[in-house]
């Protein structure tokens, strides 16, 4: 008897990713509700550019391969489009919260009927170890050597706070995956992230804190640790915005 | 061959961009050959503005007007820049309610018709564009009567359907007053 | 054909929903804000999209997602909305996708002036964004072609599968004339099998893309995508004539530009100067053929333009320099009048058939 098995909605393309980051764990997260739905077949994927650019080549949907933080800009297209198909995004913290923040913030106040998957690490991993719109004061990283500073780099965003301001958003949620018990809270809040647009409800994003063992210089244990020590602290986990509730 | 060139200028506001447009309006009417170009941007919005209008009996070239035969003035700054650029033997239109100096050349014919007074007195203050359009069709003959009304059906949308009768009264008060 | 008076830039707009376009992206700015509000009025009626986006870095990029999915799309800008859409555009070229691009053109650097400028020349025809590509453009002399050309220009993007630039100027945008539009077509009922629009569990996925991370691929398609526009080069080019049969001096001018020559012409033919002019329609691919041909027979050339001799260097190119070629340019808002063009066709026709 089959237990556990490669989602449908994943290739069998070997991933790139390095060892103990989170973004498998995450594609496959998105995969497994793909599956569970029953929207494989009309569902199109926006990938952004960072370390999860490739995803384009992991999901079996249609995709498309967006700009540096266009992704949601892209998205809006496509579904005023195809209003019927089912459209997400899956961006980094770079993408998203930094050179995309002008795209993220219009489509989450016009309520634009998409799903964001919004992977925040703390750190611009694919150029190799920059500093973040996300990263923690003090956090050291290449372009922050001595570590952010707030005087000169001012404060790490909360992408699901700042959005929670507007009237747009349906569905706003922070989760993580550093243990099997987060891992399955992220998958409930994905999929009702999907099913909201299924449901027309509107803009639904899931920020996922996520580890980067390569570039925070940890080993996988110690980066999952951190993600509780230092980053849950700064940025808590929890509903920020949920229009039926 | 058939051709006018024509400059419609003032202060924005004054409704001179429409003047401009029951000519172009009227020229379609007829099948003539015609442009209608505006000046455009900020100065819309309270400074100067003009309008461009060419009816032809042949394509149109350029659409900028740099020497008109007729010119229509509603504001001393329009006609101090365009006086000196009227081709020879062409005709100036002038509110002389709002411009009171006359003009300085001899070589073309000066039409002075209080337009404002005369649209105030009709109790349509907004419409000196039209008496002072009246006068110029009637003056010039660049375009037909039934036209001009065709062009004003046209124009003017139906939910204001009340202003063709006024605009039409202005009009035929610039034709009647006798400059 | 019934005419009816309209500016240029809702001829576009009208134009594009008649070709069965139903999206479009745009923000605001001048000179061409008007395809917007057309678009604004009209798009809701017939179950279009229009969208004000965020600024005109989203309004491309939503004018990507549509064209992945097959549908025809376009957007609206002025100079410096358009070099915010460069982005965009060359993402477009790099996946193979066709999309309108509109550029009305107002005087630059920087932020400029917002009077009519032909200064975006090498920006569109030198491929407008990072990297090797063009995009076809189309440049509209008159009302009537900025209606016809904006069906073209989807054509022609779809055929090639590439963006086509209507690169117009703020006259062209705001001046009236009658025009005979164009027929109505349905929006096209079947996505073209490249199309991303979900793949029904049928077939493997599609996917919009322009990364190519290693490098043989990445050379391989840049080249077939050359081989394409060879194919542009070949088969598209548009320019009209205008008394060229016996012409000494060549006028080369196009938009605006091309207007005011066409009277300056007419004022030297009756001074008994030998003047015609060759405008080019198309500016990338550009009427090389045509221009070199004239080189054997005329004395001079004369660009008119108006940026600092944009145009200037491409007659050059396509002629071999082996004529003079004189310029009459003005910029920053300026339009040359028919005189000044007149004298310039006298200057070149003195002073190229002195050269002979």
């Amino acid at each position: 008897m089959i237990v556990f098995e490669k989602p449908k909605s994943l290739t069998d393309a070997v991933m790139h990713y390095c060892p103990g980051c989170t973004h498998g764990i995450v594609h496959r997260l998105v995969a497994e509700t793909i599956d569970e739905l029953g929207i494989e077949g009309k569902t199109i994927g926006i990938a952004p550019v960072g370390c999860s650019v490739l995803a384009y080549n992991y999901f079996t949907c249609d995709m498309i391969e967006a700009a540096h933080g266009r992704a949601p800009a892209v998205a809006t297209g496509v579904k005023r489009s195809l209003p019927d198909n089912i459209v997400f995004t899956y961006q980094g913290d770079g993408d998203l919260a930094s050179i995309g923040m002008c795209e993220t913030i219009h489509s989450a106040a016009r309520g634009e009927n998409i799903t964001i998957i919004f992977i925040n690490n703390a750190i611009y991993g694919m150029t190799g170890g920059q500093m973040a719109p996300t990263s923690l004061i003090g956090q050291i990283t290449q372009t922050s050597p001595y570590g952010r500073n707030a005087d000169t780099q001012g404060y790490p965003i909360r992408v699901c706070e700042l959005l929670s301001e507007l009237d747009g958003p349906a569905y706003l949620e922070r989760v993580t995956v550093n243990s099997v018990p987060q891992v399955k809270n992220a998958k409930r809040a994905i999929k009702k992230a999907f099913q909201n647009q299924i449901d027309g409800k509107g803009f639904s994003l899931v920020e996922v804190l996520s580890s980067c063992p390569t570039n925070w210089g940890m080993t996988p244990q110690d980066a999952l640790k951190w993600i509780d020590e230092k980053m849950i602290p700064y940025y808590p986990l929890g509903v920020f915005k949920d229009k039926e509730g | 061959m058939r051709e006018n060139q024509i400059i419609i200028a003032g202060f924005g506001g004054q409704g001179l961009l429409f003047s401009g447009k029951v000519l172009a309006y009227a020229g379609l009417h007829e099948g003539r050959h015609l442009s209608w170009l505006p000046s455009y941007g900020p100065e819309m919005r309270g400074g100067t503005a003009n309008c461009n209008v060419i009816l032809s009996d042949r394509d149109v070239g350029s659409p900028i007007v740099t020497h008109p035969d007729i010119l229509m003035v509603m504001n001393t700054p329009s006609l101090d820049k365009y006086e000196d650029e009227v081709q020879p033997g062409g005709s100036i239109f002038i509110d002389s309610s709002l411009i009171t100096r006359k003009v300085r050349r001899t070589d073309v014919t000066a039409h002075y018709i209080p337009a404002t007074q005369i649209a105030v007195d009709l109790g349509l203050p907004t419409l000196a564009n039209m008496v002072l359009l009246g006068a110029l069709v009637k003056d010039t003959g660049c375009i037909e009567d039934e036209s001009l009304k065709a062009s004003l059906e046209q124009v003017i949308p139906a939910r204001r359907a009340n202003m063709l009768e006024l605009n039409l009264k202005a009009l035929q008060a610039g034709k009647d007053y006798d400059a | 054909m019934e005419k009816v008076l309209m500016k240029g830039n809702e001829a576009i707009a009208e134009a594009a929903i008649r070709a069965g376009c139903r999206h479009y992206f745009g923000y605001p700015i001048t000179p061409q804000t008007e395809v917007a509000a057309y678009m604004a009025k009209r798009m809701p009626k017939i179950d279009g999209v229009f969208l004000q986006a965020e600024s005109e870095i989203a309004a491309i990029n939503m004018v990507y997602g549509v064209s992945a999915t097959g549908k025809r799309v376009m957007t609206s800008s002025s100079s410096p909305g358009i070099a915010l859409k460069t982005e965009g555009i060359s993402y477009l070229a790099g996946a193979d996708l066709p999309a309108l691009i509109v550029n009305v053109q107002r005087g630059g650097p920087g932020l400029g002036g917002i009077q009519p400028s032909q200064a975006d020349y090498f920006l569109a025809t030198r491929g407008p964004g990072h990297g090797d590509f063009h995009v076809l453009v189309l440049a509209p002399s008159s009302v009537q072609e900025m209606a016809d050309l904006t069906v073209r220009g989807f054509e022609l993007a779809e055929k090639y599968r590439m963006p086509a630039m209507l690169l117009a100027d703020g006259t062209m945008g705001q001046m009236m004339e009658p025009v005979v539009l164009p027929e109505e077509q349905k929006p096209a009922a079947k996505a073209p099998g490249w199309a991303v629009t979900g793949t029904e569990c049928k077939r493997p996925h599609n996917i919009a893309n322009s990364l190519y991370l290693s490098p043989a691929e990445l050379e391989r398609l840049n080249v077939e995508r050359f081989e394409r526009y060879a194919e542009v080069e070949k088969n598209e080019v548009m320019w009209e004539e205008f008394m060229m049969d016996d012409a000494e001096v060549c006028v080369v001018s196009c938009g605006i530009t091309a207007r005011v020559s066409r009277n300056a012409i007419i004022e030297a033919r009756a001074m008994g100067i030998k003047a015609g002019m060759i405008r080019p329609i198309t500016l990338w691919p550009f009427p090389k053929k045509p221009l070199l041909a004239a080189a054997d027979k005329v004395n001079a050339f004369l660009t008119v333009e108006l940026s600092m001799g944009q145009m200037h260097e491409d007659v050059e190119l396509a002629i071999r320099c082996k004529k003079p070629v004189y310029m009459c340019n003005r910029v920053g808002g300026m339009i040359p009048s028919p005189d000044e063009v007149l004298n310039s066709i006298k200057k070149a026709a003195e002073e190229g058939g002195k050269a002979q």
